[in-house]
Parts: structure tokens; sequence; C-alpha cells
């Protein structure tokens, strides 16, 4: 069987694959990452949403073989060694941004590529299509936007902490 | 999906010979093959991997043209600078197909050569007169769209450049399904080295010009000069999303919007 090399949150990896299995089945069976969520498989609904050299890709829908020798990034690579949330992760907490929590890995690997390729800034109506890539089916989108739009504010240096919600 | 042996040339020469193989198919994104072949819609014993030949790449201006690679992706199409300077309908375009993800996978070599009945790429390509480059001719784009997912590629010929003719001037406005984000109707239109041109997609099982509002246009480049031009049903898609009565008053529609945002 064909075998893939691949840098998953920093680390090296090779594993054996088949020609038909999928980035998302590389990482969750193979790597054992199971932050990175299988929602419908037909991409649509962006659980499933990883960063492949930087760029927010849907892993159900990429092939593990085509990304040997890439980059990769999961929601399990996002926050510091010693716990340190990333922003957008500290911003989903604080603003209470999910419900059931499915949707979340993928919400919030969308959303740090959406914030990373606008450094401009982005109004809600920007983040609102930016996301529509990402399902939430407990429709929780108010506060996924309004986490989005605190953590813009971080990412871009304008402020050292996450707004606080209000009360 | 059924298991398939996966192959990454890195010249169209190598892929070319992979794909002699009846067989065989072309990936790139692979945004509308994977999903087939989850559907096991398809069953081709090897995939040919486009994405590592470096001579797909590129997005260039030749003389009064633009030439994109087979291998540009919808964002790098949108965010060209090249493009958006020359044709920024076309970048336009680009931003508004799928979704972030979508656009970040999915190719302009991909979704032409597929010609899938609602995509938006197609309306582009005659709407504005391009010309599709493969690995063995060129070819017009009034020659190349041949039908619902059906062009005028070869089994063993890639499609490796498009060269986009620079209007004068251009737009899209498309109607998109709220769910699949798929075309309901769309219509690209253009004025510029080859006369007017009214192309519409999404409407029919494949894109194509529209004789009357070209004819309109060309007297007079206004919306309202296609505002009372309807675009008869008969051959459109009807389906659970609309029916072709639906489809038929969505291209005058969208047709008005084009000829607005081309200015």
């Amino acid at each position: 069987m064909p075998h893939v090399t691949l840098t998953v949150n920093g680390k090296s990896h090779t594993a054996e694959v088949e020609g038909r299995t999928l980035l998302v089945e590389l990482l969750r069976e193979t790597l054992r990452l199971t932050g990175t969520h299988i929602g419908c498989d037909t991409s649509q609904c962006g659980a499933c949403v990883v960063h492949v050299n930087g760029d927010s890709v849907k892993s159900c829908t990429t092939l593990a073989l085509a990304a040997d020798g890439a980059s990769v990034t999961t929601i399990e690579g996002l926050a510091a060694a010693d716990g340190t949330l990333h922003p957008m992760q500290e911003a989903f907490r604080e603003y209470h941004a999910l419900q059931c929590g499915f949707c979340t890995p993928g919400m919030v690997m969308s959303a740090i590529d959406l914030v990373q390729k606008n450094p401009q800034g982005l109004s809600e109506q920007e983040i609102r299509e930016g996301l529509e890539g990402n399902l939430c089916r407990c429709t929780g989108y108010h506060n996924i936007v309004k986490a989005i739009a605190a953590a813009q504010d971080v990412m871009h240096g304008k402020r050292s902490e996450i707004a606080r919600a209000a009360e | 999906m059924y298991d398939f042996a996966y192959h990454k040339p890195s010249t169209v020469a190598d892929a070319v010979k992979l794909l002699a193989d009846p067989d065989a198919k072309a990936i790139s994104g692979g945004h509308t093959l994977l999903p087939a072949l989850k559907h096991r819609l398809n069953k081709p014993t090897a995939l040919v991997d486009l994405s590592g030949i470096a001579e797909l790449r590129g997005i260039r201006r030749e003389g009064n043209a633009v030439v994109i690679g087979a291998l540009a992706k919808h964002a790098e199409v949108a965010a060209s600078a090249e493009v958006a300077a020359a044709i920024p309908a076309l970048a336009f375009m680009a931003d508004h197909i799928g979704d972030v993800q979508v656009r970040n996978r999915g190719t302009i070599g991909g979704s032409v050569s597929n010609n899938d009945p609602a995509a938006d790429y197609p309306a582009a390509v005659l709407g504005l007169g391009a010309t599709i480059r493969t690995s063995k001719r060129e070819i017009a784009a009034d020659d190349f769209f041949l039908g619902m997912f059906t062009t005028a590629l070869e089994p063993d010929e890639i499609l490796t450049a498009i060269s986009f003719p620079i209007p004068e001037k251009a737009g899209y406005a498309k109607m998109r399904n709220p769910a699949s984000r798929y075309v309901m109707a769309g219509a690209f239109v253009s004025k510029g080295p080859q006369g007017v041109r009214v192309a519409i997609t999404g409407a029919g099982p494949c894109v194509f010009r529209q004789a009357d509002m070209e004819a309109a246009l060309a007297a007079n480049w206004s919306a309202d000069a296609v505002a009372g031009i309807k675009q008869a049903p008969d051959d459109l898609n009807s389906d659970i999303h609309g029916s072709a009565e639906y489809r038929a008053h969505l291209v005058t529609v969208m047709a008005k919007r084009a000829v607005a945002n081309a200015g």
C-alpha cells in the first residue's frame, strides 16, 4: 500500500494508506486526532475543516495521498503546550459560541483562516458570508459571529485579550 | 468509495499517458469527483492527480487576454490582481463559487472540464468567448460545451489553461440554491472584441448563449434592453428546487442584474 508523509500540528508522520483514504480518516483513525469531526461527509457541513498549508479545507473531501508533504493543522494543534487557548478558542468560550459543540472544531478552524486572510478586519456580514461552508444545526450562529468579531481584535493585535461578553 | 490506484505525475505528458487507460480519471481539487465516488456513481481503477504539474499553474496577462492555468483555484482567481484589473467580473464570479473551502480546493480546469449544468465557470468561459487550451489543441468556447457534463475534451486530453479576451465591460449575476450553493440561474454578459455575449448557466442542461438578449444589448447596452425579453422554458431544467418556468423567469432577472453589475 502507498505511504503518505505529512506534518500534523508540527509533528511529522508517515502512514500506510489506501488510494481512497480520506484525509479526515487518516487524522481520526490512524493518528487518533478525533477533534476533527465527520458530519455530512458530502463537503457541505464543514465539521471536518482543517488547515492544509495555511488554507481551510474540508478534510472529508481531500485524499490523504493528496496531502503528501503538506503541513496540516487540526483543532488539537491550536492551544499552546501549557494549555493556553488560541484567541479564537478563548473567544468561543467567552461568548458561549457553541451549543452541542459538534460543529465547533470546524467553525474554529474556518474562523481562524477567515480572520488571518482578512487583516483589514471583517464586518458582521463578512463573517457570516465567510462561514457559509460551516453549518451549525443548533443554529447558534449569533454567538459564533460575536466570538469571531472579538477574536479578530486580539489576532490583529488591536486588543491584548478577548473583550468580555456582555453579562 | 471503491479503492483505486493513485498517481501524481509531474508533467502533462506523463498525465496523458496515465489517462490513456479508459478506467483512469483525472482529479485536481476533487470537490466534484470525490463526492461522486463516495456515492459510487463512478468506479475508476486509477486517479491521476494533476495538482503536481507545474506547467498547469499560473495566472498571467498575454497581450489582450488573461491566461489562467488549469490548476488555478477559485480563491486564487478571486484574489488575483491581474484578473481584478483586467476582468473584475471574473474575479467577482470566482469569489462567489460555493463556499470558502470549496474555493480553496476547486480549480478552474476541473470546473470547466466537468461542465456541471449548475457550475459558475462555464458561464464566464462562454460569456467572455474564451479559448480553451488543451494538451492537444485550442478550442473556442462556442465549440467546447456540448451538453450536460459533456465537453469537446477527448478522454486522454487535458485542459491546460483558459485564455480570456479582456472585454470592455462584463458582469455576472446568479440566484443560488441556498442549500447547495449551486446556480439556479446565472447570467454572464460581456461586450468586447467578440461583440456582445450573454451566457446562461444553471437554468438548462448545459450553459448556452441567449441570442435575443445579445441582439438587444448590441443595440442598447442597458438593463432595460433585456428586461422585456422572455426566455422560453421549453428546454430548461425542472426539479424540486424550481420549475422550468421559474428558471426561465430568473434568466431575465439575472441578465438584467448582470448588465447592471457590468456598468
